[in-house]
């Protein structure tokens, strides 16, 4: 899904994969904190916003 | 291919006489040149109906889905043999239900190719011997079939089918030359911002009828995501990221399973080639896992079993 989808055109390190367990909640601040970097990083994504629709 | 037709009427007439099929599926001559239709003879005095020739690029076994009749007869060629199988190990036929007539194929005539050289309406279409004559009210010209097939048919490396109880003819030689995945690679080698564009553009045309989709036969949910609307799962509008969604989301629901028939391409009014997003992960699949959809009936699908060895890096 990830190679299709940066295949369409998203920006690598826009999404992010990751498997935690309820128990790991130090992983879980530690891939969170990773990830908002990162997508901070690229910028907001403009590719998903409907513009009006175009009839008047 | 005149003799392919009499051995397929000769043995769709012998399956019925002898009560070994119900009926047999098959394609008769359309009202217009360059269109067979699938049909189903069900009377052993109405498989002179059956025809076989370079315009027989739907796939049949989009007609088997949930079939009840004990038994059916097929016509197949490479790519439906290969969605048969993707079938029975989907379980949406049994294969002691099928008697499969196979045809081994030498690619099928693409019509927007021949409409587009044409330069008039075309009256009739003759092939013989590798050429295509095509009949206009003025006049008559003649192409090599192979600048005229299918873009699917010219990179397809199975022509013969992969399951059979009959044959009609010797198989054909397949290609080697030829790589099937030029233009995945070519895709794959741009930047984001012009991966982006280029579906905006291959999309842009896209009207929404879902024929892609109805012409598919591994698209045979009773309702399809994109006719639900308890929940949505997704926008109906014509917006290019409601467009992408459908495009994107329907070939993934073929992940694994496609086997690059065409019928999809086929299919659409405005032809766009909806096959760039299918094909992208039929290499993926053959890449990461070593996997062609519908090859063999005793391989679960690469998508449908676990390997501790299956590639994760994506996971963090």
């Amino acid at each position: 899904m990830k190679n299709l989808l940066e295949h369409m055109g998203i920006e690598e390190g826009r999404l992010h994969f990751s498997w935690i367990s309820s128990a790991e909640s130090t992983k879980f601040v530690k891939v969170v904190s990773e990830i908002s970097e990162k997508v901070k990083a690229i910028g907001p994504n403009q590719h998903f916003v409907k513009q009006e629709a175009k009839v008047a | 291919m005149i003799a392919y037709t009499e051995k397929i009427r000769e043995t769709a007439q012998r399956l019925l006489k002898q009560c070994q099929v119900e009926m047999v599926i098959g394609f008769r001559a359309g009202s217009m040149p360059m269109m067979n239709e699938p049909c189903f003879i069900r009377k052993p005095e109405d498989a002179g109906q059956l025809v076989w020739d370079s315009n027989c690029g739907i796939n049949l076994a989009n007609y088997l889905t949930d079939r009840k009749e004990g038994k059916i007869g097929i016509v197949a060629k490479g790519c439906d043999s290969r969605n048969i199988v993707t079938h029975i190990l989907e379980n949406k036929i049994k294969r002691e239900q099928l008697v499969i007539i196979g045809v081994p194929c030498q690619g099928m005539i693409d019509k927007r190719r021949i409409t587009r050289k044409a330069p008039g309406e075309i009256l009739e279409v003759i092939e013989a011997d590798g050429q295509v004559t095509v009949k206009t009210a003025t006049d008559a010209q003649t192409y090599a079939k192979a600048d005229v097939m299918q873009s699917n048919c010219m990179v397809c490396k199975h022509r013969n089918p992969v399951v059979h109880d009959e044959m009609v003819a010797d198989p054909v030689p397949e290609q080697t030359d030829v790589d099937p995945y030029e233009d995945v690679k070519a895709i794959e080698a741009m930047t984001s911002e012009e991966k982006w564009k280029y579906f905006d553009e291959l999309l842009a045309p896209c009207i929404r009828c879902y024929a892609c989709r109805n012409a598919c036969p591994l698209c045979y949910c009773p309702t399809c995501f994109v006719d639900e609307a308890k929940p949505q799962w997704m926008g109906k509008s014509q917006d290019p990221m409601d467009v992408r969604t459908f495009h994107f989301l329907r070939a993934y629901h073929c992940a694994g399973r496609c086997t690059d028939c065409g019928a999809c391409e086929r299919a659409c009014p405005v032809g766009i080639n909806m096959r760039t997003l299918t094909k992208k992960l039929n290499k993926d699949c053959l890449d990461l896992y070593g996997w062609e959809a519908g090859l063999s009936l005793d391989s679960r699908p690469a998508l449908d079993i676990y390997n501790p060895n299956d590639p994760n890096e994506f996971i963090k």
